[in-house]
């Protein structure tokens, strides 16, 4: 395999980055989106080759060491790539979706005066998330992990006049943070356990091991921590919804199809340790599908076209972590692959959707855009279709494959699964029909100025609604008569988890009469909130309250996100600050009143000693005399 | 001979700008630096890690006391000299946008605190380590109590008298060990490695130098000098506290602390990595909330040291390492950092964060430059901070996991603080403070560029720097552990 | 007759008078540098305690026959006449910046 070209993924963008970051000053508008697309599309050019290449080659995994990054003693953390099937993977998702929307974002940002800025953190993010799954090990990983982070960070405030905007990218990379503590801890253990982070040799290492084995637990768990940041679950979700402050193929692209999918890729990657760790796959299992549940319901009640689809990425992230619970890590990323498209296409549209509305976000006032925005409208029809997980759509495949393992692993988590699903049915439809059917509820002006997007942005729309269409395919199942080609592609991957703990990965005891029915009622229930969505917002054309409206109840709680930003400010933020207050206040000043103290003391025993110099002759005259005598007494008398 | 001339230059090059320099001061002290600069950079070309102790210099001053004006350098002393050679020239930079009362005694101190610096890096004997040690506290008390602020005289007077008060404690062990040498004694510090002496006496000659180190550094609770020295000075001495200065504490703990007390280390070691521990959580939540840009740098820079303290006291190779190159990165960003802030102070004539805001639309450049120094700080991976932090950080958890989880929380309270200050300053809307801000000068760019560069450097490609000092930590933990 | 020599003198009267004569010069010296605030009283009483010293000295010599005493009494006397030139000289000064040879005010050393 042509080495250069491996180094060509991650070079391309990072030199688009500098291209257009050092030069953000002189390069002229029009050819600084040509500069960052170009870039990510070279990269998509290079890993598709790499791809032939590699399946040329026999499909054999590959190392490519660079340079020794850091080398301490026994510990050697060398600057390589490692090529295989997962990362061949996440390569064809980052950079084609990726240069998709760089395509897209050159109509979209084509009158923001920040286009340059814009674009070169774009191929930042992409060089990062390249390292981060080109890396061979675990230190490698986390550059990208952070790295992503940076980006992340820069993309959410680019509008940085805007406090709520900074605000919000400050708490996205901080929670991000915190995840990552737990992640440098989890490559400390394996640094202490294994005495490498090169996944291959901690891998071999592993296989040796019990399963349920602690170190190997403590490290599953740690790396979790990292996931549940970097993946939006809970507890550190709320950055997420937060993030959609930044502009939309931002969201599109970091927030929805690459980025905070790292947390699936970390897991998969792990997945001899996590095979290794029965009870951290529980505990995964169990936040994956609460999430899944938890933010779909959230969703329901929003209003703001992108904050529904945040918190639907939110709650399709924590399908994937189902699956990766239950050991279904190939079903898990198939929904990684699918989601991509589809919640790609969803953002993109939701940008034109914006873009059309003169920058309305609120559904309340749109309604009727079908006409108008007919490509937008039949691609996001599309995506929707998808997403609910009906058939024949990309959704509908890998959705499936995740819940009939959970329903093989655990019940509840399987029905916590479907109503889930019922529930992401629902709020998609209900955005579908109140963005694009009825009447048009917005002002004269924003009427006016109506139009369908430029060619750059739909042509992305276009191609990844024929994906989220056909993606599935790439999936099928065997009860339906497929051969499921990515799960065969992906097979090689557990060949060392299959070997440690054999059970847990045994053909399906499923019949297929069996995953039939699972998928009828999966279909079926989605179909229902499909049907109970449109009664109540074409039927009944009702159109959520305002925002003055007192809700109560049930729903007051749900529409404020169930207090979650409020209950971490009380208990984390303020504390936080007190406590800085505090010890300003206190913890300096008793400091510092021992040191002054000290200063203090010397002062009063000085004060003390000057009390004697009076400076009156008589005065020393009589201590002197008072002296001699002394002297002359002790001498003549007492000795 | 050459570690001579390294501490030689300086003072030569000071004593010019002093009678000579007038007007043209500024520019005598930048060529004086830059050759000093020069020398270091062939030095380390002539550098072979592996051999050791090199460049030997020694010369009997007293030989009837044993007390020899020795110098040499090991991987260790290269490693801080290129960080002082490298660092002095962009301060003294970094005054070329200020028109200074009296210029020449100015820049001249600053190279008279350059020679010292390189002096306690290089010398081989105790008592010149003491000398130079206590020579570089009088040019930057000068700098502090006649070119800083309001307050100057109470704050510097409170720096020189704890600093003070710290170095006698480590007279009084060095005079002790003096003693405890055999024959006709010396001073030279090999001969009190040599020493091994009973626990007690370890324990006793362990606490005495960690209080000396420990204030200079400073490690909690010795800290409450720092953040009121630091602001109060004029920031090319704000730069040598923070970037130089307090590497001297450390590089007191390597060199003199951990191989004369192997023993008491066991015994207090645990003290001091958790007073060492305490110093980083509590340092940076009290930045959190800090006003003052200088203010928040400056115990953002407490927390940091603690956290290299931390590294050297778990004598781990990962801590021991971390903790040297994290020296270097550490220098290099608080002097970008306090840089950063004085470019805003000399344009707005305010450090309070609630007057600032918009920068960045001013000034683009400075807030890339900011950004950089930043996530140099908050040790973003490619970064110089990262390998600094990671190495401290494993070495820490390896010395004991939660202590090492418990210090780990610095990368997430940095990035609270830092953001808070970088969002404050740089972004928003303008201020009447920062409405006419102007872009940045040639000579500001001067001096970050090539801090810019280091930044990258370090974080991409560390070999350079641990390599270098690999083969002298393994040395020096070699002999702790027997 | 021949001329009774001064030690013979001296003899005439008992050495415990002497003694007595010279110990109540000696302590009138003293009240007299420690009551008094005129610095030329002080200054007298100084000389007077000297000379207290220089009696009793030459008292010894003759009842002891020792001649080295008397040198002590010139060295002093040379001393006192010095002291005398030098602290006048003070006293003069002072008084002529001060207005007053009062000692009370004289504190300027008061710490």
């Amino acid at each position: 395999m042509p080495i250069t070209l491996l180094i060509l993924i991650p070079l391309l963008p990072l030199i688009g980055f500098m291209i257009n970051g050092i030069g953000f000053r002189h390069i002229p508008k029009g050819a600084v989106g040509l500069i960052g697309s170009l870039a990510a599309l070279g990269s998509f050019a290079a890993s598709v080759a790499v791809l032939f290449a590699f399946k040329e080659a026999g499909s054999q995994p590959m190392i490519v060491s660079l340079f020794d990054w850091i080398k301490v003693g026994e510990l050697n953390i060398p600057f390589s790539f490692q090529i295989d099937q997962l990362s061949l993977l996440m390569l064809m998702i980052i950079t084609g979706v990726g240069s998709l929307i760089h395509i897209y974002s050159i109509g979209y940002m084509k009158h923001d005066p920040g286009v340059g800025k814009f674009f070169s953190f774009l191929n930042l993010f992409l060089f990062f998330m390249l390292l981060l799954v080109l890396g061979s090990n675990y230190v490698i990983m986390f550059i990208g992990w952070e790295g992503v982070g940076l980006c992340s960070y820069l993309l959410i405030g680019f509008w940085n006049k805007n406090t709520d905007f900074n605000n919000a990218a400050r708490k996205a990379f901080i929670m991000n943070r915190i995840g990552d503590l737990g992640f440098l801890l989890g490559i400390f253990t394996i640094i202490h356990a294994f005495g490498t982070v090169e996944y291959t040799e901690v891998f071999r290492q592993a296989t040796g091991l019990p399963v349920g084995d602690h170190v190997v637990f403590a490290i599953t768990m740690l790396l979790f921590v990292g996931a549940m940041g970097k993946s939006a679950q809970i507890p550190l979700y709320t950055w997420l919804p937060d993030a959609m402050a930044g502009p939309t193929p931002v969201s599109a692209l970091i927030h929805a199809a690459t980025m905070v999918t790292a947390g699936i890729y970390m897991v998969i990657r792990s997945n001899v340790l996590y095979t290794l760790a029965p009870e951290t796959l529980e505990m995964v299992a169990i936040v994956g599908a609460v999430t899944a549940l938890f933010a779909a319901s959230i969703g329901i009640l929003q209003n703001d076209i992108k904050k529904v689809l945040a918190y639907s990425t939110v709650s399709q992230l924590g399908y994937m972590f189902l699956g990766l619970g239950v050991m279904a890590y190939s079903a898990s990323m198939f929904h990684v692959i699918t989601h991509a498209f589809f919640k790609a296409l969803l953002f993109l549209g939701a940008g034109s959707v914006i873009h059309a509305m003169s920058d309305e976000q609120d559904i309340r006032f749109m309604g009727g855009l079908r006409k108008k925005l007919p490509i937008t409208f039949i691609t996001f029809a599309v995506a929707t279709w998808a997403i609910a997980g009906l058939p024949p759509f990309a959704g509908f495949f890998s959705k499936d494959e995740i819940l009939a393992h959970a329903f093989e692993h655990n019940k509840l988590l399987w029905g916590i699964g479907v109503l889930g699903s019922a529930m992401t049915s629902f709020y998609m439809f209900r955005l579908l029909f109140l963005t694009f059917f009825g009447s048009f509820r917005g002002t004269q002006e924003q009427e006016h100025h109506l139009h369908e997007s430029p060619a750059s942005m739909t042509i992305p729309l276009m191609i990844l609604a024929v994906l989220s269409a056909v993606g599935g395919f790439i999936g099928v199942p065997e009860a339906l008569g497929g051969t499921h080609q990515l799960a065969e592609f992906m097979s090689p991957l557990f060949d060392a988890a299959r070997q440690v703990n054999p059970e847990a990965f045994a053909a399906t005891a499923l019949s297929h009469s069996e995953e039939f029915t699972l998928m009828g009622v999966s279909v079926g229930v989605a179909l229902i909130a499909a049907v109970v969505a449109y009664v109540m917002y074409i039927s009944k054309s009702a159109v959520p309250a305002p925002e003055s409206e007192t809700r109560t109840g049930v729903e007051n709680v749900v529409y404020h996100k169930y207090y979650i930003d409020e209950l971490y400010d009380t208990v984390f933020v303020k504390p936080m600050k007190t406590l800085s207050v505090l010890l300003v206040s206190f913890g300096e000043f008793f400091i510092d009143l021992f040191v002054e103290g000290t200063g203090k003391l010397v002062k009063g025993l000085a004060n003390l000693g000057r009390q004697t110099q009076t400076g009156s002759i008589g005065y020393y005259v009589f201590a002197m005399v008072v002296g001699i005598m002394v002297v002359l007494f002790w001498n003549l008398l007492l000795k | 001979m050459l570690t001579i001339l390294l501490i030689l230059i300086p003072l030569a090059a000071g004593l010019l700008t002093f009678f000579l320099g007038g007007s043209k001061a500024k520019q005598i002290a930048l060529v004086g630096a830059l050759a000093e600069l020069g020398t270091a950079v062939f030095v380390w070309t002539q550098f072979n890690p592996a051999a050791g102790v090199q460049f030997g210099f020694n010369y009997d001053w007293i030989p009837t006391a044993g007390v020899s004006f020795g110098a040499s350098i090991d991987g260790i002393s290269m490693l801080l000299v290129l960080l002082t050679t490298f660092l002095v020239p962009l301060i003294v930079l970094s005054g070329f946008g200020h028109n200074y009362e009296n210029p020449a005694a100015f820049y001249a101190l600053i190279l008279f605190m350059e020679s010292a610096l390189v002096g306690v890096f290089t010398t081989t004997d105790a008592f010149l380590f003491y000398l130079f040690f206590e020579a570089a506290l009088i040019p930057i008390y000068f700098l502090a109590a006649v070119w800083g602020g309001e307050n100057r005289l109470q704050v510097t007077f409170k720096f020189f008298v704890y600093t003070i008060f710290g170095s006698l404690f480590m007279l009084v062990a060095l005079v002790y060990l003096y003693y405890q040498t055999p024959g006709a004694h010396s001073s030279a510090i090999t001969a009190f490695y040599d020493l091994q002496l009973a626990p007690a006496a370890q324990g006793w000659v362990f606490w005495a130098f960690f209080i000396a180190f420990a204030i200079k550094m400073p490690l909690f609770p010795f800290h409450t000098w720092q953040p009121d020295t630091y602001t109060e000075s004029p920031t090319p001495a704000t730069m040598l506290l923070a970037g130089i200065m307090l590497k001297m504490g450390i590089y007191g703990l390597i060199r003199l602390l951990l191989p004369i007390t192997p023993l008491a280390l066991n015994e207090w070691g645990a003290v001091a990595i958790v007073l060492s521990v305490i110093g980083i959580v509590y340092g940076s939540i009290i930045a959190i909330q800090q006003r003052d840009m200088k203010r928040l740098v400056a115990y953002s820079s407490f927390a940091h040291v603690g956290l290299m303290a931390a590294g050297v006291f778990s004598t781990t190779l990962n801590g021991m390492q971390g903790a040297l190159i994290q020296m270097l990165a550490h220098g290099i960003n608080v002097v970008g950092m306090f840089f950063i802030i004085d470019i805003i102070f000399s344009r707005t004539n305010t450090r309070y964060l609630d007057h600032l805001g918009g920068i960045t639309q001013k000034s683009p450049r400075l807030s890339v430059y900011f950004m950089v120094m930043l996530l140099g700080s908050v040790a973003l991976p490619l970064t110089s901070g990262f390998v600094g932090e990671f190495l401290l950080l494993a070495g820490v958890f390896e010395y004991n996991n939660w202590l090492g989880a418990i210090a780990g929380l610095t990368i997430i309270l940095s990035a609270v603080y830092l953001l808070r200050m970088f969002q404050k300053a740089m972004f928003g809307t303008t201020s009447d403070f920062t409405e006419h801000f102007k872009e940045l000068t040639i000579s500001e760019r001067a001096v970050l560029i090539p801090l810019t560069i280091m930044v990258f450097w370090i974080g991409i490609y560390p070999s350079t720097f641990l390599e270098m000092t690999e083969p002298t930590v393994n040395q020096l933990l070699r002999f702790i552990h027997n | 007759m021949q001329e009774p020599s001064i030690p013979d003198i001296i003899q005439l009267i008992p050495l415990k008078s002497y003694l007595i004569l010279s110990t109540a010069l000696f302590v009138i010296g003293i009240l007299g540098v420690l009551i008094r605030r005129n610095a030329i009283v002080i200054f007298m009483s100084v000389e007077l305690m000297l000379n207290s010293v220089n009696l009793m000295l030459i008292a010894f010599s003759s009842y002891k026959s020792d001649p080295s005493a008397q040198v002590f009494v010139f060295f002093i006397m040379a001393v006192a006449a010095a002291e005398v030139a030098v602290g006048l000289a003070i006293i003069v000064m002072i008084y002529r910046n001060t207005r007053t040879i009062d000692i009370g005010f004289l504190n300027k050393l008061k710490g």
